[in-house]
């Protein structure tokens, strides 16, 4: 198991380098953009746009819920004054990016799969490869930018809606004023817990963009096959990613101590 | 006709040497694991040639495709296309040589999710200079050569399998390539269909003067369609000839698969 995954693993840093490789000789031989930018804003518009109601709404309720299961406890401490400091942590350092993380992974990890994977099935990959397009550069390169310079996009977007639902609640729960909690949530933060989970989002994004392309151009055996790399993916790609959060977390702490 | 069934040596086995030969395959060994697929297949198709290349199903007709267009590699021996080495090419040299041949796949292979415009102008929009105006102009053209050229919006899934056959030799014609690889033009289709493209693959061979290789098993199709013929059997080319010395062949094998024998040295697909 632990040589598949290597083996996995090697492919999709190959899979890499070939796309870039791809891209630069498009740039260098070409002197053309690596891929056309309506090719990129489609996917930007689709992973980007399209994701803020699920990631917003899903946040919000994140946010709201942490705030009052920490007040709840907090509350016995006569502490509940740090609730915004705990969710603004709490969700700038880690909550924001992974949730995000899981939710693309989920909702464009699956579909860009699924697509490659029909693409693959029908021969439609080998065709723009028979062409001499480069099918890396003309499919993977513009959902690889999209996901990985629309995650960090995306993570702004989660940690502000969490800190507005803890906002809310708190209010309503605790009697924390808007202004207090917005107040505390600023000066609770400091740079590196920016840094790191801006760091994390590209790298998240990096991963389920990569993960769900090669999942997706290694497909065999039909409709079933199609099937079988999305639902891998979707967990190939969780899993990655939460391992990934574990190993930064353990690097940064261990950097800051 | 040269047949080398049961033996080694080709005529035709000129290393390093071209004869301003479009392609040419020289003892090309290919095997997926421990399955081999070519065993020594040499071959070679001059300019202007309808080359059919015949054999049962699975036995590696494609895959010849598949080296030339360097999608795949052989395990030993060269393929050249226009005296330049496929096999150890770098990928930007070899994508600049898959922009010369054009291949029309058993499926289509056509982008589904972009109409039959779109499909045509994919190859012209990325890889040429082209102006919008221009694409469409050559779009229409190549289309109109197919007789499809009212079809342009349609997305492929409203098409039948003959149509989209068309479209997709109409794609694999937008950049003029020099060879022209088909593969199982007629397989799936209708009688008249099948002969329309039959035709068709004779006029564009004609009109623009491409060479073409053809993968078939549909004996009538290949007979009416072939200025040369070679036989795929068992991972090797055992007969090569005019489709008269194929008419015509002694050798068992080549008999009983032109004539649909049951009985004789060839099974059915296990």
């Amino acid at each position: 198991m632990i040589r598949a995954a290597l083996q996995h693993l090697s492919s999709v840093v190959w899979l890499l380098i070939e796309t870039v490789q791809e891209m630069s000789d498009h740039v260098f031989f070409r002197r053309r953009m690596p891929f056309r930018p309506t090719h990129f804003f489609n996917q930007a518009d689709r992973t980007g746009v399209g994701s803020v109601p699920l990631v917003t709404l899903v946040s919000f309720f994140l946010g709201l819920t942490m705030a009052l299961l920490s007040g709840y406890v907090l509350k016995t401490f006569g502490q509940e004054r740090l609730v915004p400091n705990l969710v603004a942590i709490a969700f700038t350092r880690e909550l924001g990016p992974l949730i995000t993380g899981i939710m693309l992974a989920a909702r464009m990890g699956a579909a860009f799969t699924a697509e490659l994977g029909t693409m693959t099935v029908a021969e439609e990959v080998e065709a723009i490869e028979a062409m001499g397009i480069g099918p890396r550069r003309l499919l993977i390169g513009p959902r690889l930018a999209a996901v990985f310079l629309l995650m960090p996009c995306l993570v702004v977007m989660s940690d502000v809606t969490a800190l507005l639902g803890g906002q809310i609640i708190s209010k309503w729960a605790f009697n924390i004023s808007l202004l207090t909690f917005g107040d505390a949530a600023i000066h609770a933060l400091y740079f590196r817990d920016i840094a790191g989970g801006t760091i994390k989002s590209f790298m998240f994004g990096g991963i389920i963009g990569m993960v769900a392309c090669y999942k997706g151009l290694i497909v065999r055996g039909g409709a079933a096959g199609v099937g079988d790399a999305t639902t891998s993916s979707v967990v190939t790609a969780i899993t990655t990613v939460i391992a990934f959060d574990t190993l930064f977390n353990i690097v940064q702490t261990a950097l800051i101590a | 006709m040269k047949s080398s069934s049961g033996h080694h040596n080709h005529n035709h086995n000129h290393h390093g040497v071209n004869h301003g030969r479009v392609v040419e395959l020289s003892d090309v060994h290919l095997a997926f694991g421990a399955q081999e697929i070519l065993r020594g297949v040499s071959l070679h198709a001059d300019p202007g040639e309808r080359l059919v290349v015949l054999g049962k199903s699975g036995g590696g007709k494609s895959t010849l495709l598949r080296l030339i267009l360097g999608i795949l590699r052989p395990q030993k021996g060269s393929v050249e296309f226009k005296g330049l080495e496929v096999t150890r090419m770098g990928r930007w040299r070899l994508n600049r040589i898959r922009q010369k041949i054009g291949m029309v796949y058993q499926y289509s292979a056509l982008i589904s999710s972009l109409t039959v415009k779109e499909n045509l102008a994919l190859p012209l929009e990325e890889l040429t200079e082209k102006s919008a105006q221009e694409i469409d102009q050559i779009v229409e053209e190549k289309l109109e050569m197919v007789n499809m050229a009212d079809t342009w919006d349609k997305m492929p899934s409203e098409l039948s399998g003959g149509m989209r056959k068309r479209v997709g030799l109409a794609r694999a014609l937008v950049l003029d390539p020099e060879l022209i690889l088909y593969d199982e033009p007629s397989a799936g289709l209708d009688p008249v269909t099948s002969a329309v493209i039959d035709e068709l693959m004779i006029s564009l061979s004609e009109k623009i003067g491409a060479t073409s290789i053809i993968v078939t098993h549909e004996m009538d199709s290949a007979f009416k369609v072939a200025t040369k013929m070679a036989m795929l059997h068992d991972g090797k080319i055992i007969a090569e000839g005019t489709p008269s010395d194929f008419q015509n062949s002694s050798d068992p094998i080549v008999s009983q698969f032109i004539h649909g024998n049951p009985v004789g040295p060839l099974t059915a697909e296990a």
